[in-house]
C-alpha cells in the first residue's frame, strides 16, 4: 500500500531525511523509532503530502502522491505531531467537517462520527469545546479525525502521547486490530510499543535508516542485548557524544 | 466517497463561516463598523446639511478608510490561525486542492463583509426618506464599497498565508492597504506629479492608476464601468494566487 523510494529532505543545508525507502503492505504495522530530530515526522509528513521531498517518490496504493496528491490523500488518515484541532468547535461537529471534507455526507456522516466516538471513547466529551478538552482527549479527538473515512492508509505520529496507561493500551490494541487489513505506520519514543502493536519496526538516526525488521530480529543486531532498549541504545547515536 | 470540488468548497467555507460567529472579534467589528460609517456620515460628512441628499461625498467617501483598519481585522485570522494551531496540516493533508480551500475561506469572509454592508441599510432609508435620491449612484457606491473591502481582504489572504502571528498579519495588511489606497489619493498623486520632473508623470498617473482609490471613486459617483469592477477583480485574483505561493512556500 505504501511505496517510499530515496526520499530525501532538505532544509536549507540540513539534510533532514535522507535516502529512505520502504514498503508497507497491508495487514502490516510499522513502527518508526529514533531519537528526536532524527526525521521521523518530516518523512511522514512527505508520505502524508504535506511537505514536498526534494528527491524521490512516494507511491500509496499505487498512485504517485506527487503526480495526483488528491487522489493518493484520499486513501490516507492522518494524526500530525501535536494533534491539532480547530479551538472553536466541538467534538463532534469537528469530527463532522472532516467528514465532510472527504465528502461523507448527511446520515453516512452521522454514522461515521458515532462511529469514531465509540473506538476512541469520545462520546462523553462529545459536545465539548475542543478549547477545554485535556491533552488525552485532544490527541484522541484528532486520532479520531484520522480514521473517520476508514482508509486503507493510516500514518501516526506519536499516537499515544499524552494519552494515560489505560488509554495507551487501548490504542495500541486499536493499532493492532487496525492493522490487520490496512497499512500502518506510527512513530514513537516508547519501545514497549513496538513488541505491542507493531509486526514491523524500522530505527532512523540523522535522516538514516539503521535497522529495520521484525521486533524480534532487532533484538538480534546488537550482541548481548535482550532488549529493544538496549539495541536502540547502541545503534543510535546520542546527542551527548559530538 | 466521491470527491466534489464544490462540496469540498462548501465544507471549508460553513466552517470558517460559522467561526467567525464563534468569536466576538466579528460582533466588535461589526459594531465598529456601523458606528464608524454612521459617525462619519452624520458628523464629519455633513450629511444633513448637505441639501442634495447624496450619499457619495457623504456616506461612502468614508469606506476605503473604515475598510483599511477593519478589512484586515476580519482577514487575518484566514491563514494565520492555521498555521498557529497547526490545523493546515490536517487540512493539507485532506483530500482537496489548496485552491478550494483558499476559494472556501474567502468566501466566507466575504460573507461577513456582505452582512456588515447590509445592516448599514438604515442609511438608505433615512436618505429615501429625506429625500429623491437617484437609485443608480446608491447601486454602485454599494458595489464600490464591497469590492473595496474585498480587495482589502485579498490582500490580508495573502499576508496571513505567510505568517503565524494575527499581528504581524494585521500590520502588514494594514499598511498594504493604505499604501494601496494612497498611491491614488488625488491630492497626494497631483502634488507628486508637481515635484516630479514632468517626463515622470505618466508613470506616476499609471502607478495612482494601480490604487484602489482610483477605480473606487469613479464608481461610488455613479459611473459604472466594467473596467473598475475587472480592476478589483483581478485584485482579488492577484491576492488569491500570492495566498496559494504562500502556503506553498511554508510546506516546501
Ligand atoms: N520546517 C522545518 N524547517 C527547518 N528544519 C526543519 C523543519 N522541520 C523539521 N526540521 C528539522 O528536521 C530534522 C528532523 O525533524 P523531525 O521533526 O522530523 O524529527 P523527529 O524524528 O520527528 O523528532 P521528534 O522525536 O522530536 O519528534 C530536525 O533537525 C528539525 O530541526
Ligand atoms: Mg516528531
Amino acid at each position: 500500500m505504501i511505496q517510499v523510494q530515496n526520499l530525501r529532505k532538505e532544509f536549507g543545508a540540513k539534510v533532514a531525511v535522507d535516502n529512505v525507502s520502504f514498503t508497507v503492505n497491508k495487514g502490516e504495522v510499522l513502527g518508526f523509532l529514533g531519537p528526536n530530530g532524527a526525521g521521523k515526522s518530516t518523512s511522514m509528513r512527505m508520505v502524508t503530502g504535506y511537505f514536498r521531498p526534494t528527491s524521490g517518490s512516494i507511491k500509496i496504493g499505487g498512485v504517485d502522491m506527487l503526480e495526483n496528491p488528491e487522489l493518493a490523500k484520499q486513501s490516507i488518515g492522518y494524526l500530525p505531531e501535536n494533534a491539532p484541532l480547530y479551538s472553536d468547535m466541538t467534538v463532534a461537529s469537528f469530527l463532522g467537517f472532516c467528514a465532510e471534507v472527504r465528502g461523507i455526507t448527511g446520515a453516512a456522516k452521522s454514522k461515521a462520527i458515532d462511529r469514531v466516538l465509540d473506538l476512541c471513547f469520545l462520546h462523553r466529551v462529545r459536545n465539548q469545546s475542543v478549547d477545554t478538552l485535556s491533552k488525552g482527549y485532544r490527541h484522541r479527538t484528532c486520532f479520531a479525525q484520522s480514521i473517520i473515512h476508514d482508509p486503507d492508509v493510516l500514518i501516526l505520529d506519536e499516537p499515544t502521547d499524552g494519552l494515560d496507561p489505560n488509554q495507551k493500551h487501548e490504542v495500541r490494541q486499536l493499532i493492532k486490530n487496525m492493522g490487520k487489513d490496512k497499512a500502518i505506520i506510527f512513530s514513537t519514543h516508547i519501545l514497549e510499543e513496538v513488541d505491542a502493536a507493531c509486526s514491523r519496526a524500522m530505527i532512523i538516526d540523522r535522516g538514516k535508516v539503521v535497522a529495520d525488521g521484525t521486533p524480534a530480529s532487532l533484538r538480534k543486531l546488537v550482541p548481548g542485548a535482550t532488549s529493544l532498549d538496549e539495541v536502540f541504545r547502541s545503534i543510535t547515536r546520542s546527542d551527548l557524544e559530538k | 466517497m466521491k470527491n466534489n470540488a464544490v462540496a469540498t468548497t462548501l465544507a471549508i467555507f460553513k466552517r470558517e463561516f460559522l467561526s467567525y460567529f464563534n468569536s466576538p472579534v466579528l460582533y466588535v467589528i461589526v459594531v465598529i463598523f456601523l458606528l464608524a460609517t454612521m459617525g462619519f456620515t452624520f458628523f464629519f460628512g455633513r450629511f444633513l446639511d448637505s441639501d442634495n441628499a447624496s450619499l457619495t461625498q457623504t456616506f461612502f467617501f468614508w469606506h476605503p478608510w473604515i475598510y483599511l483598519v477593519l478589512g484586515p481585522a476580519v482577514g487575518m485570522r484566514l491563514w494565520s490561525e492555521e498555521h498557529r494551531l497547526g490545523t493546515i496540516e490536517l487540512l493539507m493533508t485532506m483530500p482537496l486542492s489548496p485552491w478550494q480551500a483558499i476559494v472556501g475561506k474567502f468566501i466566507a469572509a466575504a460573507l461577513v463583509w456582505a452582512i456588515g454592508l447590509a445592516l448599514t441599510f438604515s442609511i438608505v432609508i433615512t436618505v429615501s426618506w429625506l429625500g429623491d435620491p437617484d437609485p443608480g449612484p446608491m447601486i454602485t457606491g454599494y458595489v464600490a464599497s464591497y469590492l473595496y473591502a474585498l480587495g482589502c481582504l485579498a490582500v490580508t489572504s495573502a499576508a496571513s498565508a505567510y505568517t503565524r502571528s494575527q499581528v504581524v498579519c494585521f500590520i502588514v495588511s494594514v499598511a498594504l492597504c493604505i499604501l494601496l489606497t494612497l498611491i491614488g489619493f488625488p491630492g497626494i498623486v497631483d502634488s507628486v506629479v508637481r515635484t516630479l520632473p514632468s517626463s515622470l508623470e505618466n508613470t506616476v498617473r499609471f502607478v495612482s492608476y494601480l490604487s484602489f482609490m482610483d477605480h473606487f471613486y469613479e464608481m461610488s459617483k455613479g459611473i459604472f464601468v466594467i473596467r473598475d469592477v475587472l480592476y478589483f477583480v483581478s485584485v482579488i485574483v492577484v491576492g488569491l494566487v500570492i495566498t496559494h505561493m504562500g502556503l506553498r512556500s511554508k510546506r516546501a
